[in-house]
């Protein structure tokens, strides 16, 4: 599947100009959830489209939100804001679903809003610290201050666990929200 | 690769041979099969022969020296037994069932270049060599009684008769290495012969192809064999040229008509010639070798198009007939010439599951050897049809479960004797369709499960939590647990872990599902059910609630609205509807999938009766139905998971996604409580089996 630059390209590119873009720096696409600004890797992003309604999965977890036939395929949608636990996503037209490859899959994720592109040198990347959060660290990769802003940048992998390649997204889930 | 492959041709023809090769063997195995059962006939006999002749014929064309030396001395016993010089006693068809599993793997070895011992299957050899001493003997003393007998006969029955032969080659044919020299020389020796040749098609020197044919014959025979000896002449090269035979006289009429009857019009002659010979079966077989990527590809576009062309059709009902009526009746033929490619395309890809279960009997034949048992495997069905990538997957799963139920099932033959049985055990393999899916049984009469040691060694392990009674089956069906799988629990004969968790993953990866049934004692039967086809199913499209399902066609009985008065509850297991004097289970999809605002009384809904495996026939309760449609099944598996109660998605004529049900598992979604207390132990088995395999 390519990705679709042109929605991806029009994305903030105001901010793009004032970032010089180093030979070592990480581009990050950045979203909100709430008033939370979070990032993720631009090169798994496939592309962005508008909330569509989805098809539900029985009996799967509150944060899968169903899913939507990507031209052809069938793509799950997860629900970012009820994944890291901090409530249900009540979707409108207005939100958006970043389309990322998550090792050999295809899902959505449900976000808020996309807002920015950033480029970030990976030593500016600051650990999380342990504060007892309602998200479990492994999920976040780190913390960047761009500007007056802190984004907190999100794992892909850590978020479904393909570290170990495919792997079962519901058990894994299940497990996560009951601890 | 490609590069080679083109700078040397016979490579191709050598992969060609191999592929022909593994084709043959199958023949052959079969065959043979048939013969050691005793319902071999005549033209068993002859398959046989001309498996291993051709296998020798391509073999000496390649230079596959110990091949041909093999399959000579293999032609020769059956010719014997085609001339009834040997007869087919049960030694004797033993020796050539190993005959031809020896022969598999000189081929195999020859297609792998390796090289094989010196005295490979020589104790096989060398009893073949015996039973022609022997036959050749026995003949040497009948033929000096009656020495002139044969000729005798010929006379007797045909007297001297003269044909007309057309034959001309396929230009492909010198290719097979196929000499026409020869059938000259072989029709010679039949009688008096004049040759014509006919040079016509021979093109100018500069483009001439050296390894094409080009020339064609006419030849008078006069003869006292019969026409079928003429054919079988040809056997060999009949797929590739165009022949024609005919009595002289009384087809002088039609020869002047058309003296220079060329190939093709001679062909339905040939068929009407061939027809009074009913030894010989001159069918040439009609097929052509495709590319399975091919077949593919061409499965994929019409699956886009039946989704393109129900989009339509959707579309197309909005519009005002009187309107666009040419429109509607073009969607209309649309539908329908879709429909029949679609089944055109899936019909190319049906295969009967033969060519896996013919590789069984070797499975068991060796194993059964190294085990010292005595096991006979009996098979049935193996004519069902089904999906050529399901039967490809099929082999591995077969193979386990083949093993599993000899090492583990049958016992050897003084505890058989001991335990009242017969000497020799017995494996049933069968295949048959059953409500839309393909149902593989592999039974024994072996020893069974003992569920006492499966139930102890699942609660050491920690798979059964101490306070949950499983029911028998479901002790039984414990051994699919991945943990089960390393040791020798349930029976203790060594030997390596026979995986059983592997072959349900198998057998899940392709949509199927897998159940044991055990009695101790007396044995074991594994039941898979797979999907006739993994690409299309036809399909009524259901509402419940805000939902829209799809429940496959061939699962369904009936739908009906009941009346109040035929549900009844029964304690501790649901709803039952009444219909026609038997009492059926009901399933509410609305709460087995936890879907709101959907009609909770069957009596406003629908029920729709399917047939399930395990639990007989269940209603299933439903808001409405939409309509029949014919979806095609798109993986929910590649980007999410595999979902209890759903076998797949599809996409709608509106773009929209819709799941595809799997009826035969609602019943377990509904109400086996005690199931799925079980259930989370199980799933995070798996997963963290699964993941190391691909940490691996």
């Amino acid at each position: 599947m390519q990705p679709e630059n042109q929605s991806v390209g029009t994305l903030g590119q105001g901010n793009l100009d004032g970032v010089s873009v180093g030979e070592h720096t990480q581009q990050f696409i950045t979203f909100t959830l709430g008033n939370e600004e979070y990032g993720i890797d631009i090169m798994v992003v496939r592309e962005i489209k508008g909330w569509t309604d989805t098809t539900m999965i029985p009996n799967a977890p509150a944060h899968v939100r169903g899913v939507i036939n990507l031209r052809g395929v069938i793509v799950p949608i997860f629900d970012l804001r009820a994944r890291f636990g901090v409530g249900l996503t009540v979707p409108t037209s207005m939100h958006v679903v970043i389309i990322v490859a998550a090792g050999s899959r295809t899902v959505g994720l449900l976000v808020d809003t996309v807002s920015d592109i950033i480029s970030v040198d990976p030593k500016a990347i600051r650990p999380v610290p342990e504060m007892g959060l309602p998200t479990e660290d492994q999920y976040l990769e780190g913390l960047v201050a761009i500007e007056e802003r802190m984004v907190t940048l999100v794992s892909l992998a850590g978020l479904f666990g393909m570290a170990t390649a495919k792997r079962s997204f519901a058990p894994d889930m299940a497990t996560t929200k009951a601890a | 690769m490609m590069s080679e492959g083109e700078a040397y041709p016979l490579e191709q023809f050598r992969k060609t041979y191999f592929e022909e090769c593994a084709e043959l063997l199958d023949v052959l195995q079969a065959n043979l099969e048939l013969l050691a059962a005793g319902a071999g006939s005549e033209e068993t006999l002859h398959a046989i022969f001309r498996a291993v002749h051709s296998i020798k014929g391509g073999a000496g064309a390649f230079g596959f020296s110990s091949l041909v030396a093999f399959s000579h001395v293999f032609e020769s016993l059956l010719d014997a037994l085609r001339e009834q010089k040997v007869d087919a006693t049960p030694d004797v068809t033993q020796l050539l069932l190993r005959a031809s599993d020896a022969l598999a793997d000189i081929v195999n070895a020859a297609r792998s270049e390796r090289a094989l011992p010196i005295d490979f299957a020589s104790d096989i050899l060398t009893g073949m060599e015996e039973a022609l001493a022997g036959a050749s003997g026995a003949t040497a003393a009948a033929s000096a009684t009656s020495g002139i007998e044969p000729v005798a006969a010929h006379a007797a029955v045909k007297g001297e008769r003269s044909y007309r032969v057309v034959f001309t080659p396929h230009t492909e044919m010198l290719q097979k290495a196929n000499e026409p020299l020869l059938l000259v020389r072989q029709l010679r020796k039949l009688g008096g012969l004049t040759v014509d040749v006919d040079m016509s098609r021979l093109p100018a020197f500069e483009v001439l192809e050296p390894e094409a044919a080009y020339l064609s014959w006419t030849f008078v025979l006069e003869t006292g064999a019969p026409q079928s000896a003429i054919h079988e002449v040809f056997e060999f090269v009949e797929d590739d040229c165009d022949l024609l035979i005919e009595p002289l006289q009384q087809a002088a009429e039609a020869v002047s008509a058309a003296p220079t009857a060329n190939a093709t019009e001679a062909a339905p002659a040939v068929a009407a010639a061939a027809e009074p010979s009913a030894t010989v079966a001159p069918t040439p077989s009609q097929s052509i070798r495709v590319d399975v990527d091919k077949v593919d590809r061409l499965v994929n576009l019409v699956g886009e198009l039946v989704i393109t062309q129900a989009m339509l059709t959707e579309q197309g009902s909005l519009l005002p007939v009187d309107q666009y009526p040419a429109m509607i009746q073009g969607i209309e033929a649309l539908a329908q010439s879709a429909r029949e490619l679609q089944e055109s395309v899936m019909a190319i890809r049906a295969q009967p599951v033969k060519s896996v279960f013919a590789r069984m009997p070797r499975v068991v034949r060796d194993l059964a050897a190294t085990l010292g048992k005595e096991v006979k495997i009996v098979t049935s069905g193996e004519m069902t049809e089904i999906d050529k990538t399901v039967i490809e997957q099929l082999n591995d799963p077969l193979t386990h479960m083949i093993r599993n139920a000899l090492d583990h099932g049958i016992e050897s033959p003084d505890d058989r004797v001991a335990a009242g049985k017969p000497r020799q055990g017995t494996i049933h393999l069968s295949a048959a369709q059953r409500s839309g899916r393909i149902v593989i049984e592999v039974s024994d009469d072996g020893r069974g499960l003992n569920r006492e040691k499966v139930l102890a060694k699942a609660r050491d392990r920690g798979l059964v939590a101490p306070g949950v009674n499983p029911s028998e089956e479901e002790i039984d069906n414990l051994i699919f647990l991945p943990a089960f799988s390393t040791a020798d629990v349930v029976s203790n004969i060594s030997g390596r872990g026979v995986g059983m968790d592997v072959v349900k993953r198998n057998v899940q990866a392709l949509g199927g599902r897998i159940s044991v049934q055990s009695r101790f004692g007396a044995g074991s039967r594994f039941t898979m059910s797979l999907p006739l086809t993994l690409a299309v199913v036809d399909g009524m499209v259901v509402s419940v609630g805000k939902e829209t399902f799809i429940v496959p066609l061939t699962a369904i009985i009936e739908s009906l609205r009941p009346q109040p008065a035929d549900i009844n509850p029964v304690v501790g297991r649901g709803d039952v509807l009444a219909l026609r004097g038997e009492y059926l289970p009901l399933t509410y999809l609305h709460s087995s999938f936890a879907i709101e605002s959907a009609v909770t009384d069957p009596c406003q809904g629908i029920v729709i009766i399917v047939q399930t495996e395990g639990a007989g026939r269940i209603g299933v309760v439903v808001d409405e139905l939409l309509g029949q449609q014919q979806v095609v099944v798109k993986s929910l598996e590649a980007n999410y998971d595999a979902v209890d109660g759903i076998s797949g998605a599809t996409i709608l004529g509106n773009g929209r996604v819709a799941l595809i049900l799997d009826v035969a598992r609602l019943r377990e979604i509904g109400d086996k409580p005690g199931m799925r207390m079980t259930k989370p132990a199980r799933e995070t088995t798996s997963e963290v089996r699964e993941d190391m395999n691909h940490a691996a």
